[in-house]
């Protein structure tokens, strides 16, 4: 079978998934018998704690807008904790705060905060251990270490929860949304700021990530490990150590993101490292210092991104087989392309190149002569990363014009034969 | 009296048609850039080749022709109870001046009338105004030097060219092949030195790291931001241009005390 | 007025001023005579401090004045060859010369005097050799400097304009400036001069009045007392 078919099958088998687990999450809310808790009301329980231990499975918690002082609270039954605008939970730096080991657990509305930083346990704001059908829904997570701890569970909803912290050192600081061991997981409209990294993935499958918000993070906005079958889309990552690390994962989509001002020393908006089948479509790159970078990635499709005023676009690194670009703009970079290593049947075609300087005598908005995206200048600058203080000379631009003449170091066959005149997106 | 020097000069010029050529094209150049690239910010980018490239070029060519043009003046001026040094250096400001007024005003009413003010890329224009300025004045300085040095005109403005050529081209080529040759050392530090061997290379650098900036933070840049991004480092560069303008002038008034008319 | 003690000067290996001692003193016409290349101009541009010389002194009114600047203020040069900035006119010209040297001028008698009116708003670059001369001639006089050099101020004059400037310098004569003159039309120095200075090859060979040069030759004119010289050194040539 071919493989465009079989991917094809797997993407059918993945979105049924998705419709009979949003099935399942509405069904243990609505269970017959269940029951409200107000805190703080007369004869009620006045504490959180006392209140999960007084709830039958399947009740609703309702917390009132005030401040508790309370950690290490665990939820082991089906239970639904909501609190009103102001309902908040102070872990005083106690360690975790919220402990859910039980299926069909809903917590939202909630002001979670201070978290206490341990070297040895990962605490979090809300940790879920093989929990089922969880809803972590409009919470705020302030001044944590980490903030939602996902492990070994399945079919849960994390959307619209802040979390942020003031993480200065990445030795010292979690990360925002950490999941592990996990499948069929939809993480959505989030906003993510101050942590280690925003979102993290660790051995999960099948998953949607799509409307976040994550920003101004150590390390990066969005880190995949050993992960299958994943989409991630809408999502926006801004000025984090580097915007999006994708590494030792397979059949992975990246659809019509924003990774911008990604930038430092070797940063970037998007590392692909040891990663195969992946679709890369509709992005846009801006002021990030290297905007994709590559470190082994096999049958990669690179489509209609568009790359703006980055240092580096695409930077490839290592053994980098079968990967496709094309109606892809690139726009004002410092370099276009550059590639350490050898080629491996990676093709260029119908990109718009704003450094090319071909005609267009046919009038069919396909330049007439090829374009070379690689610069001799980048080939150097790999060599001896310090010749970068001669970009932009009037030597450079010599030594780029004479190898574009005659071309000697850059290969043959790395050329777009179709460069486009006009770029695709504004 | 270096005063009326200067304005003698500075009238001299306006009245060749060299200055009013010159205005023209830098009017040309930045309305058509605008009108191609409808976009400040990318504008300036473009500029910046044009800028570090042509007003050294252009300073070196009117420098050394123009002080040769001048020679009757001078000597009709060498005969008046004027100090030397206030005869050349009025020439060499009136020149500068010249020059100066052309790029700015050149430059400037295209991207005014673009809108400029309100632009983000105010800052890095005037920047590159700026640094325009002083190549003008270092290249003239430059021209001026050799041209009292060498008594054979051909010989001095052949001299004068390459002294261009040696700092638009060939010292950058001679940079790349020391840190390609030497690659496997620690080079921040010289690459740093380096630059502020040539005035071209130190006004590239200072605009490009307002510019594209994140292209070079990857690796060396980071050495070159945290230096050039400082008070400190701002402020020990734009010296370092001032005192390549100063060079020229102390050989000329060195050279001014031995030479004969 | 002018003390010129052992001055040297060489332009590369050819020795122009081979220490030269010459004294001038104050009033009168000194005619400085000698071949082409004895090192006449070379001794007047470095009176006027446009030649650094190597060695040796020049004092002006007692005081020294090699790489000194502001005693050009007393002094008018016209050069050998008139060089001027060819955008400008004449008008403009003399504009700027006066508004440079910020010292009061005749420049209107002279322009008369050498009948130049017809020319003043035309450029410098588009006058004929004579008439550049005569605007030379202007602005060496205008300021009534106390010491005026003249290198060759006939050149390319017609016979009218030599006649005026003869009348000219015999009527600064009278005024008490001292005027140094070099030529090489023997009939000018023979009738204006008060004291000629005959240069060769870098050394003051004669100075004295015209009578003591004919006396010294037995020669009956200055054309041949000069070439009775010249052939007392050069007997081979």
């Amino acid at each position: 079978m071919p493989s465009g078919a079989l991917s094809a099958v797997v993407r059918c088998l993945h979105s049924s998934a998705w419709l009979l687990a949003c099935a399942c999450l509405l069904l243990p809310v609505h269970q017959a018998g269940a029951a409200q808790i107000r805190i703080d009301a007369p004869g009620g329980p006045a504490a959180v704690a006392e209140a999960i231990a007084r709830a039958a499975p399947g009740d609703e918690i309702l917390v009132p807008p005030r401040i508790f002082h309370e950690h290490d609270l665990l939820i082991d039954k089906p239970l639904t904790l909501t609190g009103s605008p102001g309902a908040t939970i102070d872990g005083d730096n106690e360690g975790a705060i919220l402990t859910i080991r039980a299926d069909g657990v809903t917590v939202r509305g909630l002001t979670l905060r201070n978290v206490g930083v341990s070297y040895t346990k990962e605490h979090a704001a809300i940790l879920l251990h093989r929990a089922r059908h969880f809803r972590i829904e409009n919470n705020r997570l302030e001044n944590v270490f980490f903030g939602v701890h996902v492990e070994k569970s399945h079919h849960g909803l994390i959307a619209d929860n802040d979390i942020s912290s003031q993480a200065r050192e990445e030795a010292y600081a979690g990360n925002g949304i950490h999941m592990w061991h996990c499948s069929n997981i939809e993480v959505r409209g989030n906003t993510l700021s101050g942590l280690r990294d925003g979102i993290y993935l660790e051995f999960v499958d099948d998953s949607l990530i799509h409307g976040n918000r994550s920003h101004d993070n150590l390390r990066y906005g969005l880190h995949f490990m050993f992960s299958n079958r994943d989409t991630y889309q809408h999502n926006e990552f801004t000025r984090n150590g580097a915007g999006v690390a994708v590494m030792f994962s397979r059949d992975l989509r990246m659809i019509e993101n924003r990774f911008t001002h990604n930038w430092g020393s070797a940063s970037y908006g998007l590392l692909l490292k040891e990663i195969y089948d992946a679709e890369v479509t509709g992005n846009r790159f801006e002021q990030n210092t290297i905007g994709i970078n590559i470190d082994s990635a096999t049958r990669i499709r690179y489509i209609g991104n568009v790359f703006h005023r980055n240092g580096w676009a695409v930077k490839v690194l290592g053994a980098t087989y079968s990967n496709t670009f094309t109606e892809n703009d690139f726009l004002a970079n410092a370099f276009d392309l550059a590639y350490a290593g050898h080629l491996n049947d990676n093709r260029f075609s119908g990109n718009y190149w704003s450094a090319y300087s071909g005609y267009d005598l046919d009038r069919d908005g396909i330049g007439d002569v090829p374009f070379r995206p690689v610069k001799l200048f980048a080939y150097v600058v790999n060599r001896t990363p310090e010749a970068l203080v001669l970009l932009r000379s009037l030597f450079i631009d010599l030594l780029n014009f004479s190898e574009k003449v005659s071309p000697v170091f850059t290969p043959d066959n790395l050329v777009d034969p179709q460069p486009r005149m006009r770029p695709l997106h504004d | 009296m270096i005063l009326k020097v200067l304005k003698y000069s500075f009238h001299d010029l306006n009245r060749s048609r060299w200055s009013a050529v010159y205005l023209l094209f830098y009017l040309a150049l930045g309305s058509g850039l605008l009108f191609l690239n409808n976009d400040l910010s990318r504008a300036v980018v473009t500029l910046l080749n044009v800028v570090i490239v042509l007003t050294p070029l252009i300073g070196t060519v009117l420098g050394i022709t123009w002080f040769n043009n001048a020679s009757e003046f001078t000597e009709l001026l060498l005969a008046q109870p004027i100090r030397r040094t206030t005869i050349i250096l009025g020439q060499y400001l009136g020149l500068s001046l010249a020059l100066s007024f052309s790029l700015v005003v050149g430059l400037g009413l295209p991207f005014l009338a673009y809108g400029l003010i309100r632009s983000t890329a105010i800052f890095e224009f005037l920047l590159l105004l700026g640094v325009g300025v002083l190549l003008s004045f270092i290249f003239v300085g430059l021209a001026f030097a050799i041209a009292l040095t060498h008594e054979n005109r051909v010989k001095g403005f052949g001299y004068a060219i390459l002294a261009w050529l040696f700092f638009a081209v060939l010292y950058d080529g001679l940079f790349l092949i020391a840190l390609v040759s030497f690659s496997e050392y620690p080079l921040e530090r010289f690459a740093l030195i380096a630059t502020f061997g040539n005035p071209i290379d130190l006004s590239r650098i200072l605009i490009l790291l307002k510019l594209d900036i994140s292209a070079l933070m990857g690796y060396t840049g980071a050495v070159f931001a945290r230096f050039f991004g400082t008070p400190l480092g701002m402020t020990l560069s734009l010296t370092a241009l001032l005192a390549w303008c100063a060079l020229p002038l102390l050989h000329i008034t060195w050279k001014l005390r031995r030479k004969d008319f | 007025m002018i003390e010129i003690e052992k001055l040297q000067k060489r332009f590369g290996r050819l020795e122009v001023l081979k220490s030269l001692d010459l004294s001038i003193p104050r009033g009168g016409i000194h005619a400085v005579l000698g071949p082409n290349g004895s090192g006449k101009t070379t001794l007047i541009k470095s009176i006027l401090g446009m030649v650094v010389p190597d060695a040796g002194s020049i004092r002006i009114a007692g005081e020294p004045v090699v790489g000194e600047w502001k005693y050009r203020d007393n002094i008018s040069y016209l050069p050998q060859i008139a060089h001027f900035p060819a955008n400008l006119t004449v008008r403009e010209l003399i504009r700027m010369i006066r508004d440079l040297r910020a010292r009061p001028a005749r420049d209107e008698a002279l322009i008369r005097h050498f009948r130049i009116e017809p020319f003043l708003d035309k450029r410098l670059g588009h006058l004929s050799g004579g008439t550049r001369q005569k605007v030379n001639l202007v602005l060496a006089f205008m300021f009534e400097a106390d010491l005026v050099l003249l290198d060759e101020p006939t050149s390319g004059l017609d016979p009218v304009s030599i006649v005026r400037l003869r009348e000219l310098l015999a009527r600064e004569r009278e005024a008490g400036r001292t005027i140094i003159v070099t030529t090489h039309i023997m009939s000018l120095a023979e009738e204006i001069a008060d004291e000629v200075i005959f240069v060769l090859e870098g050394r003051i060979h004669f100075q004295g009045t015209l009578t003591e040069i004919r006396n010294r030759t037995g020669q009956a004119t200055l054309e041949t007392a000069i070439a009775a010289i010249l052939s007392e050194h050069q007997p081979s040539a």
